[in-house]
């Protein structure tokens, strides 16, 4: 349930994003989540990969600045009502969302959330019945 | 005056000055008994090569006041520019050395072709900086009427030079350029404005820029030139000839050196601009060390006069750079950036002139220990460098986070500045 989810700094410069996925593209490694955070300025990049730390050796080996954070994931029904209880579970409880990205699998939606504290979240959101998928799970998808 | 009366007025000032800081400056009294000098071992100009050298260091290590030769109380005005780091170069002013100043700004301004009837547009930055100030003092001495409208607000300045009638314009050179392609674009044609002729500097300017704001802004654009330790503006300027700059060597002795190794070269040729002040009572200099680049050339002017006259100055012998007026190290840059451990200390600074402005960017990289996920960490830090750097240079620098090796590593000293502009 909890992540370790890679985070590449990107110059907003042509051809950044494209050069950290051919990096990962040349060793074969499987991405199962990818969204980029931008402003006029810079973006991050998210990844979440099968392998994170051997991943973030790779791309600091390739003089990419990442760092590793960990995210919750989470399996829900596929109607955004469920999507909306377990943002609502959440901010009752003053526990932030920083930021938040989902994925459809048919019945089921796949969401990863980033929250300002891990522990607490998983707590809430287990006593609230909320099914966590592993990460070795995960990673099969 | 012949070349040999004035030689016997410096001579006779640079006696009085070497007196007035052996007496009153401990540091030029230290450096003087340490290489076995005395005031009596100055007699002439001729003797000037005996003396020690000057530099922007020794202020900063005399900062604020230390260098300077009368007590505070008669210090009637306080300036500063950048040093090579945080600290400003103070420098002070009392009421004998205002009037001085006044009288090599009206030269200056008379010999541009200025004079009562004229309306003197200032917009050189009123402040600290010398170059407002200088001006307005030297506006007012000739009796012409002064328009203190100091720096920025181009359109504001556009209609008041309107409204008002303004016919002489003080500016640095690429803002005179700025200000011509401004007028342009305004509702105002040239032919409603009075601008006549412009006195420019603060800044290297080449012949082309010159021709170019002839053209553009249809006046007569004269090079002036100064630094405030040795005065600020009105230690040297053109006549209408524009062939030189005219020193004002009754209050400023030249001399052009070897920056490497320090020997007076002779007349005519190329090196670093060296100037004693010979009349100055607050902070009198001996044998200052400018940085700047130039030649003299002693011959008589076709104008008439006899004072030594410099070429145009394009180089400099140290790292300083000068942006949109105001001078800039780049160690000023590190300093800020060696306080925050944010950031790897492998910066890049690059300078370019955009629609004749010039422009400032920092490239700096963000140190991994410190890159976290969050976009708002990233922006604040980006923000709080901006703002740092702003306060401690003065100038407006935009700051751009970059991937680190982006920036060029070398085995020796690295090279921290790229300036594409082209004068």
């Amino acid at each position: 349930m909890i992540i370790n989810q890679l985070s590449v700094f990107l110059e907003n410069k042509s051809g950044r994003l494209t050069e950290v996925l051919e990096v990962l593209g040349k060793e074969n490694i499987r991405i199962t989540a990818l969204s980029v955070a931008d402003t006029a300025e810079f973006g991050i990049l998210r990844l979440i990969v099968p392998d994170p730390e051997k991943t973030r050796e790779l791309l600091k080996k390739h003089n990419f600045t990442v760092n590793l954070t960990e995210v919750i994931s989470v399996m829900a029904p596929n109607e955004a009502q469920h999507y909306a209880k377990i943002l609502r579970v959440l901010s009752d409880l003053n526990i932030s969302v920083e930021y938040t990205y989902a994925f459809s699998l048919g019945d089921k939606s796949l969401i990863i959330l980033r929250c300002s504290n891990t522990d607490e979240a998983i707590k809430a959101l287990k006593s609230h019945e909320v099914e966590f998928l592993k990460a070795s799970d995960l990673y099969k998808i | 005056m012949d070349r040999d009366g004035i030689k016997h007025v410096q001579s006779e000032r640079l006696r009085e000055t070497v007196e007035r800081v052996y007496f009153n400056v401990p540091y030029y009294r230290n450096r003087m008994q340490k290489a076995g000098i005395g005031p009596e071992s100055i007699n002439s100009i001729d003797d000037l090569h005996k003396l020690p050298f000057t530099t922007k260091q020794d202020l900063r290590d005399n900062y604020p006041f230390g260098l300077f030769a009368v007590p505070m109380s008669e210090i009637v005005r306080v300036h500063a520019s950048s040093g090579t780091t945080g600290k400003p170069t103070v420098v002070g002013y009392t009421r004998s050395d205002i009037a001085t100043w006044s009288e090599v700004m009206a030269r200056t301004l008379t010999s541009a072709g200025a004079n009562r009837n004229d309306f003197i547009h200032i917009a050189y930055g009123y402040g600290l900086f010398t170059g407002g100030l200088g001006l307005h003092y030297g506006g007012e001495k000739i009796g012409a009427s002064v328009i203190p409208i100091s720096g920025g607000n181009t359109a504001r300045q556009i209609q008041l030079m309107h409204d008002f009638g303004s016919t002489v314009l003080a500016c640095t050179p690429s803002y005179a350029l700025h200000l011509a392609e401004a007028i342009q674009e305004s509702g105002i044609r040239r032919e409603e404005l009075k601008l006549r002729v412009g006195v420019f500097g603060a800044e290297p300017w080449t012949e082309n820029m010159r021709r170019e704001i002839e053209e553009k802004l249809q006046i007569k654009a004269i090079d002036i030139y100064g630094l405030s330790e040795v005065i600020g503006p009105g230690v040297a300027s053109e006549c209408q000839v524009q062939d030189g700059l005219h020193i004002n060597e009754d209050h400023f002795y030249a001399e052009i050196i070897d920056p490497v190794t320090l020997l007076v070269l002779p007349e005519g040729s190329s090196g670093e601009l060296v100037f004693t002040t010979i009349t100055k009572e607050g902070l009198p200099l001996i044998r200052y060390r400018t940085r700047d680049l130039t030649r003299l050339n002693y011959e008589k002017c076709k104008c008439g006069r006899t004072m030594v006259r410099m070429e145009k100055c394009l180089g400099r012998s140290d790292d300083m750079l000068i942006i949109r007026g105001v001078n800039l190290f780049p160690s000023q840059v590190e300093s800020v950036l060696l306080e925050m451990s944010e950031i790897n200390p492998h910066y890049l600074l690059i300078v370019d002139r955009i629609n004749n402005l010039d422009t400032l960017e920092l490239k700096v990289e963000v140190d991994e220990a410190f890159f976290q996920d969050k976009i708002s960490q990233l922006e604040a830090l980006r923000q709080k460098l901006q703002t740092n750097l702003e306060n401690s240079i003065g100038l407006g620098i935009k700051v751009t986070l970059v991937e680190p090796k982006v920036i060029e590593r070398s085995e020796g000293k690295a090279k921290r500045v790229i300036d594409n502009r082209k004068f």
